[in-house]
């Protein structure tokens, strides 16, 4: 009984997403299919799943050859799939969500309740997936919503599980919890998939690593006999340097300079409570922390778009608390948003449009309220040369980028000016390893040309690699500040809110 | 550097899979693109009408028992009859033409400000009410101005511009300031509207001497708007203005920064707030603009249809029938300038296919509405021809063509 596909391709126009591909995974196996954006992962299990129909190839399961004409048959055939957004309803509870679909039905179709909770308690207590059956999804974390998606997708008797990117939501905490849901289920017996374009997960819970680049299997290697550097250049098809070449900072000016902030999240609690801190000019520095410490209140207290309750921000001598954020773009601040595409772009609207999307009211671009577009055009032909944007035009829609092009769109958007003050929240989540190369070079390249920069990561290594100082923010206070080569068992102790 | 070259190629673009409203609404799909649907839906719809047509009939589908043969024959000069009068009447002559542009000047108008809305990511229910308070300030202004027509006509438009602008505007300054949606509150907006000018127009001054109902005086001749082929043909200048406005519109949705801050806070309020758009600015502006579209419509009623006179019924169901104006024409202003010549067609020959065939003007609204059911659910005009869509990938739950 294995799953087994055999050279599969898939054209879309002007694109070749997978070609040829082969691909085998055994009941108690974890296969990592590792690749960067746009190698053809999702392609690739989009067609497994019945999403999408192979041009040429087949999928064998239990050495019968099968073909999918929709997600339907791909579950009746025993597969599943964790999307990497939930598919959930969050005004139903956990039980509700599972049994959606296939509720099963008491007396007069009405649906039994109890038999329903009673089968997500059992898969719960038998594969650990702890979750309350009774929970509404809009109040329960992301890391328990997957398990939730886990249990539905066990629910419908799937033999094989396909995970994208699984760990791209998930707090350091729950990816360690999620590799323990993934090893009961293999000693289950369930064959596996983990789509990730994350090195280290790929070692540390696979036990075949199958690399992806253009579309293409380009290697395939067992963790034990492999190592991070290799599969990186397998990824990349060329040498990756995974830490970020720096010379020490030139530290000039105070340019930011944060008081006694206090911000309040959506739900009126103290999210920021009495931070300050300094910025430089010509340094970077890194606020890390476990996401859900504050780290986006503050952003968002720093660059007007929240409101600071009390306290003070200041950029060189200008008082900005509560400034509005055009009123920042004017005073040369720049902001890389940590979601991308809910407040990054607009997907609808075409790179040149989204390239100009803060800065558009003002020349070059336009001229009074008359757009510019012969000349927005020219530059930002210039500039998706310049950032390495790939892109089959300046006029298509952002949304058809990949994730790591996306991010240099708003790269390219944010750096081509002057800027005194760099923020970025979580600059490269969820891009891949040449994507994350380059953004970090651009960062630093600021970081020299004078500016100030403040990075936050939710990535430690991110942090380490970037930053000259490493602030630590727990529970909405900075707790600590450490030099970049401090020991990562103190940072990370101090991120989890024990350190003195 | 031609500068013409950014919004075509922006539209030319496949349509993205979007959200439900997006995709019914067919804001971010091309003109050329979208032409094929329509037609095909109409076509698909006057099939439908036809079958509608031959089996109304009770005689005929009595004679059906009998004889198969004559009841077919019958069925099908009935609907060659009534179809020939639906031509005749909207495109048949000089006069047809003419009330067909009549009837298409107020639906483009108004059509124009739904579609601004939905650009704008507003869904304005309000078209209705605007036209009403658009009407009734042209009136009062047409009324009590006296003034060469020259400048009578542009300044009793501009007031109607201005009445609906500042209903529209409320609507928006409502959901700008405390988030009130426009879809409630335009709705709301209608009704009030209805019963304000209910009441207004009995109020002396403005109620015609001698009536009891609610019906304003005439406006003065200088405030008419002049007939463009002469007095027997009923069409105005009102429908150069619609045109002209389908213009500029357009060079506001896709020229202007204006136009872009619509765009970009339709289609993602947060990235527009983050990039420093005044939002809030933004949603008041656009339905107010929409408002005074719709404004114009109303104050075309009064100002271009005989006798010159405002009552409560003076948008009909324009203001309705325009956010249909506005789906069949995609939310694009020269979408909306087709849509609503051929609703002004269905109009102008209905009236002609009832009084020359007898069949019932009801049967356009019918064929408005399979055109617009076809049109909002393309899947079905596309399953019927075998049209296939273009470009657009199956359900698409990843971004980018790989992971």
């Amino acid at each position: 009984m294995a799953l087994v596909l055999e050279g599969i391709t898939k054209r879309f126009p002007g694109v070749l997403a997978n070609d040829d591909v082969s691909l085998s995974v055994a009941p108690g196996e974890v296969v990592a299919l590792l690749g960067e954006n746009g190698a053809g992962k999702s392609t690739l299990m989009n067609i497994l799943y019945g999403l999408y129909t192979a041009d040429e190839g087949t999928i064998t399961i239990d050495g019968k050859e099968t073909v999918f004409d929709s997600s339907a048959d791909a579950i009746a055939a025993g597969i599943g799939m964790v999307h990497q957004h939930f598919m959930l309803v969050p005004v139903f509870t956990v039980t509700e969500n599972v049994v959606l679909g296939q509720e099963p039905t008491g007396f007069g179709g009405m649906i039994d309740r109890d038999a329903a909770r009673e089968t997500v308690m059992g898969i719960s207590e038998r594969y650990n997936l702890r979750v309350d059956p009774d929970a509404l999804i809009e109040n329960i974390s992301v890391g328990v919503q997957q398990r939730v998606e886990i249990i539905k997708v066990l629910n419908r008797e799937a033999q094989f599980v396909i995970f994208d990117e699984p760990t791209a939501v998930l707090t350091p905490q729950e990816v360690e919890e999620f590799f323990g849901i993934l090893e009961g289920l293999k000693k289950d017996g369930k064959g596996i998939v983990f789509i990730t374009h994350k090195l280290g997960e790929a070692l540390e819970v696979a036990d075949r690593i199958v690399v992806m680049r253009g579309g293409k299997v380009v290697g395939e290697a067992l963790p034990s006999q492999t190592t991070m550097q290799d599969l990186a250049d397998l990824m990349v098809g060329r040498m990756v340097d995974l830490t970020v070449p720096k010379q020490p900072a030139s530290r000039g000016e105070r340019v930011l300079e944060v008081r006694d902030l206090v911000v309040l999240d959506f739900r009126n609690v103290k999210a920021v409570d009495g931070v300050s801190f300094d910025v430089h000019a010509g340094e970077i520095v890194g606020i890390a922390g476990v996401q859900g410490n504050g780290q986006t209140e503050l952003i968002e207290g720093i660059t007007g778009l929240r409101p600071a309750m009390s306290g003070s921000v200041q950029l060189g001598k200008t008082d900005i608390t509560d400034a509005h954020p055009r009123d920042l773009h004017k005073l040369s601040v720049s902001h890389i948003p940590e979601d991308r595409q809910g407040s990054g772009l607009v997907l609808d609207f075409s790179v040149a449009e989204n390239m100009i999307l803060d800065s558009y009211y003002d020349r070059p671009f336009s001229r009074g309220i008359v757009m510019d577009w012969a000349s927005t055009r020219d530059m930002v032909s210039e500039l998706v040369k310049q950032y390495d944007v790939r892109t089959p035009g300046i006029d298509v829609p952002v949304s058809t980028l990949s994730g790591g092009n996306q991010q240099k769109v708003i790269v390219a958007r944010e750096f081509a000016r002057e800027v005194e003050l760099v923020i970025a929240a979580q600059p490269t989540r969820g891009i891949d390893v040449g994507s994350i190369e380059y953004i970090h070079s651009q960062i630093v390249a600021k970081r020299d040309a004078g500016a100030a920069v403040l990075v936050v990561s939710s990535e430690l290594d991110e942090v380490r690699a970037l930053a000259d100082r490493i602030l630590v923010m727990y529970h909405g206070r900075i707790v600590a500040e450490f030099a970049p080569d401090a020991d990562v068992t103190d940072i990370g102790l101090a991120m989890l809110g024990s350190a003195t | 550097m031609t500068e013409t070259r950014v919004p075509e190629e922006h539209e030319s673009q496949p349509p993205q899979p979007g959200t439900l409203m997006t995709r019914a609404t067919g804001v971010g799909t091309s003109v050329g693109r979208s032409l094929l649907l329509p037609t095909l839906a109409m076509v698909t719809a006057l099939v439908i009408g036809a079958i509608i047509i031959a089996f109304s009939d009770i005689d005929i589908l009595r004679l059906l028992f009998d004889d198969p043969g004559a009841a077919i024959g019958q069925m099908a000069s009935e609907v060659s009859r009534a179809y020939r009068a639906l031509f005749r009447g909207s495109v048949g002559s000089v006069n047809s033409l003419s009330e067909t542009l009549f009837a298409a000047a107020p639906l483009l108008l108004a059509g124009l400000s739904v579609a601004l809305g939905f650009r704008a990511g507003l869904f304005n229910i309000g078209a209705q009410g605007q036209m009403l308070m658009g009407g009734l300030a042209a009136t009062y202004v047409g009324i009590y101005v006296s003034l060469p027509g020259i400048i009578h006509i542009p300044l009793t438009l501009l007031a109607g511009f201005a009445g609906g602008m500042i209903w529209g505007g409320l609507a928006g300054l409502l959901k700008a300031r405390t988030g009130a949606h426009e879809v409630i509150t335009t709705i709301m907006g209608n009704f009030i509207a209805v019963f304000f000018i209910q009441w207004i127009l009995t109020t002396p001054g403005l109620q015609d001497p001698g009536r009891n109902n609610p019906v304003s005086a005439a406006l003065s001749g200088t405030a008419r708007l002049p007939r463009i082929f002469g007095s027997g043909y009923r069409v105005t200048i009102g429908l150069l203005i619609g045109v002209a406005l389908v213009f500029v519109v357009h060079w506001v949705l896709y020229r202007s920064s204006i136009g872009f801050e619509f765009r970009a806070v339709g289609s993602n309020p947060e990235a527009g707030r983050y990039a420093g758009m005044n939002v809030a600015l933004v949603v008041t502006l656009a339905m107010a603009l929409a408002g005074g579209l719709a404004g114009l419509a109303g104050a075309n009623q009064v100002m271009g249809l005989e006798p010159y006179k405002a009552s409560p019924a003076l948008a009909g169901a324009v203001g309705f029938d325009a956010i249909t104006v506005a789906l069949l024409g995609r939310s694009n202003p020269v979408g909306v300038l087709w849509a609503a010549l051929l609703f002004g067609a269905l109009a102008a020959g209905g009236r002609a296919m009832q009084g020359a065939a007898q069949v019932p003007i009801d049967l356009v609204v019918v064929l408005q509405a399979l055109i617009v059911i076809f049109v909002a659910a393309p899947g079905i005009v596309r399953a019927i021809y075998r049209v296939k869509a273009p470009d657009e990938k199956p359900t698409q739950l990843t971004t980018g063509w790989g992971s």
